[in-house]
């Protein structure tokens, strides 16, 4: 496990302080006694305390990311709960939400149990999703109250879209009962055929495959629709197109109790990337076009995207070294998660403050976690950052079991320096 | 290192233009050796290429390993196709085996697009595209590129046509951004459903109408035609692909001009051309076939050959 235990007093000193949860920022310090927070304030005074002087960077809330494959059980040579764990603590997240497509997937009150158990002494909290359907297979409901008994914060059949729209309508009227998110991996299947990158100028040069923007959207309406309908809790998953910006944002507008997000790759990169055909570009949904890009950035702006989640999803070197056709989909991205974001985000003048609720407060509400982090009392989840600096992304930076990751040697902005997670301190 | 700009010969998309020429040029010379009595030259004795061929091919292969023969170059030969291929030795591991053998150059042939640039990531060896999935197929580009040079005696200006699914079709692309950089015109015809999206970004035009398409070209490249493609119907039935874009003998009799027509092959008589047109005498299909040999001798001598042949 990565990091170091928390002295029984430690004063963060000397820091920007970003509260997202009450839209508070100032200088001052927090103290942390038996890595609980004890105090907040301009100034504290702790004679007692070791020290830990922030030299003037930002202090705010841990991450939260909605989006993880941890790929335990089943490929423990891609990822454990584990490495997962500390790689999401490298980049500044103290809550993951792990995807149930493990092998076995978790579909049983029993699985979500194991991951419960195994994730509890790590130095993140690991929410299990659990599966929608027995299998992935898309047929028969899973054990849905006896899975959010065990701990399930949410479900989802990810990697596999829902397609039939019947099983959709019937697990987001089964799901008002327990007050939980249905997550759907929104492709239409028929549509994207065997299609490996966006459908578009770059699949017709290439001679890929090509998975139309549509493909999504179509789905994504679909969803919302019967969201409406049932009453029914939505969040939308990795949003990669303009088509289902417009759907999300009209539902919203409409009044919808929708939630959605985006992924840093689907911000920070666009179809021409592909012009290589390097696999880890080979994600599913697949990175679209430079329009379809700056118009998820723009919802992230205006609210119509609620949070960035980095659908971080560990491949071996040998898998990723096939024939693109043959490659798998997708690509690890928690240690470089938020300097990517703020690159393309500060950019675009995205303020800080809100890029950060993107990554804290509006992934826990979307949730139905507690997001008020900085209350006297509360287990310390604490991310400190230097937004300024520029670095380049490097292999050495993963603490991922994986490597399949686009973003090395990248120049990203925007760095974690430290994280404090279940009592323990990492430093970069 | 080679007479040509870049290393490997991966697509005709990133080829110059002078590249295009300078391949054509050979071409035409080593044309020349086919006629003679003994057709061999010994222009690359002591190179050894192995044809690394992981999707079944009959005359892709043949015509490589005889520009080899021709060239005085030993060939080897590597075939393997289906469920192996996923399922065996990874593609690098094979290709690196074969390389730890001390060879200079590896043609392949590869179901996925893009596998060659993976290649040359893998290996020191010159690679030569022989076929990558729907992407390329260079060394078709410039033989149909050679064919219609010998026919009309310019590719500059020239008006072709390129008929049927133009979607999975490595022959059209390879067609496509070699004429284009030789100065010619192309326009696309073919069921709507098997024209990829944004194909006009090319440079190209398309139009649906087979009869004003005809009219306009100097010559139709006719592909070959497959009704389902991985259990996915594209094409309602051969009955009417013909009737709405097949070279047909009534199609041909209809115009004024004389058209060249052209097929990479293998045809499927009846179904996009009649067996009339394509033995007319202006099909120019057996010469693509010939050209396909001398084309393959000047790719191969131009990326391995050591001293410039005097032509």
């Amino acid at each position: 496990m990565k990091g170091e235990t928390l002295p029984k007093l430690f004063l963060i000193k000397n820091g920007d302080i970003v509260d997202p949860a009450n839209g508070e920022r100032f200088n001052g310090s927090i103290l942390l006694k038996n890595g609980k927070i004890e105090k907040i304030g301009k100034r504290i005074s702790a004679p007692e305390a070791e020290v830990y002087d922030t030299g003037g960077k930002v202090v705010t809330h841990g991450f939260c990311d909605l989006h993880v494959h941890f790929r335990e059980p089943g490929r423990e040579d891609k990822e454990t709960l584990a490495t997962g764990a500390d790689a999401a603590l490298a980049g500044g997240f103290t809550q993951v939400c792990a995807m149930p497509n493990t092998d076995p997937p978790l579909d049983t009150p029993e699985s979500i149990r194991f991951v419960v158990e195994k994730g509890s002494d790590l130095s993140v909290k690991i929410h299990p999703i659990g599966a929608i359907s027995v299998g992935q297979h898309g047929k028969e409901l899973t054990e849905l109250g006896a899975m959010v008994k065990e701990g399930a914060v949410a479900f989802s059949d990810d990697g596999i879209p829902v397609m039939e729209s019947g099983l959709m309508r019937r697990v987001l009227e089964y799901t008002t009962l327990l007050r939980v998110p249905v997550i759907n991996h929104a492709e239409d299947l028929t549509l994207k055929l065997d299609g490996q990158m966006h459908e578009g100028s770059w699949s017709t040069r290439l001679g890929l495959g090509g998975i139309p923007d549509v493909s999504e959207s179509i789905m994504v309406n679909r969803d919302l629709e019967l969201t409406a309908m049932t009453g029914g809790r939505l969040h939308v998953p990795h949003v990669s197109s303009a088509k289902s910006v417009e759907w999300i944002r009209a539902a919203k507008e409409g009044g919808l109790d929708v939630t959605a997000e985006v992924t840093p790759h689907h911000l920070f990169f666009n179809d021409g990337n592909l012009h290589s055909y390097d696999t880890n570009f080979k994600v599913a949904p697949p990175i679209r076009t430079e329009e379809d890009r700056v118009a998820l950035r723009e919802a992230l702006k205006d609210g119509t995207i609620d949070c960035i989640a980095t659908d971080h999803a560990p491949h071996t070197i040998e898998e990723k070294e096939a024939p693109f056709d043959w490659a798998p989909c997708g690509m690890i991205g928690l240690e470089s998660a938020f300097g990517a974001a703020w690159k393309v985000l500060s950019e675009a003048e995205m303020e800080l403050e809100q890029v950060i609720a993107a990554l804290t407060v509006n992934p826990r509400l979307a949730m139905g976690f507690d997001e008020n982090l900085f209350s006297n009392g509360r287990e310390a989840e604490i991310t400190i950052i230097d937004p300024d600096e520029e670095w380049v992304f490097a292999a050495q930076h993963l603490c991922s079991k994986s490597r399949n990751t686009p973003f090395i040697d990248h120049s990203l902005k925007g760095r974690v320096k430290a994280t404090i997670s279940s009592g323990r301190l990492f430093e970069q | 290192m080679g007479f040509l700009s870049k290393k490997h010969l991966l697509g005709l998309a990133e080829t110059p233009r002078k590249d295009i020429e300078l391949i054509l040029q050979h071409a035409s010379s080593f044309k020349e050796v086919l006629d003679r009595p003994i057709k061999k030259v010994p222009t690359l004795q002591g190179k050894t290429v192995v044809n690394l061929f992981f999707e079944d091919s009959t005359r892709t292969r043949i015509s490589f390993e005889l520009a080899q023969k021709r060239l005085s170059a030993d060939s080897v030969n590597f075939s393997t196709s289906g469920s192996s291929l996923k399922k065996g030795e990874s593609f690098k591991d094979t290709a690196r085996n074969i390389e730890a053998m001390k060879i200079d150059c590896i043609v392949m042939r590869h179901p996925a697009p893009g596998a060659h640039i993976h290649l040359t990531h893998y290996v020191d060896s010159v690679v030569v595209n022989a076929g990558d999935g729907t992407h390329e197929h260079p060394t078709q580009g410039l033989l149909d590129m050679m064919s219609l040079m010998e026919a009309k005696g310019k590719l500059d200006g020239l008006k072709v046509a390129i008929v049927g699914d133009i979607t999975h079709s490595r022959v059209a692309r390879s067609n496509i951004h070699g004429l284009l950089s030789m100065g010619a015109e192309v326009t696309l015809c073919g069921p709507p459903n098997l024209m990829p999206v944004n194909v006009q970004e090319l440079g190209i035009s398309v139009n649906y109408d087979i009869d004003e398409v005809l009219v306009w070209a100097d010559a139709v490249n006719v592909l070959r035609i497959q009704r389902e493609r991985q259990g996915v119907s594209y094409i309602p039935s051969v009955r009417e692909y013909r009737d709405l874009f097949g070279i047909t003998r009534e199609r041909i009799e209809r115009l004024k001009e004389p058209i060249t027509i052209m097929h990479p092959g293998p045809i499927n008589r009846g179904v996009e051309i009649d067996s009339d047109v394509a033995d007319s005498e202006n099909a120019i299909i057996l010469d693509q076939v010939l050209n396909g040999v001398a084309v393959r001798m000047a790719v191969l001598y131009l990326l391995l050959g050591d001293q410039p042949e005097a032509s």
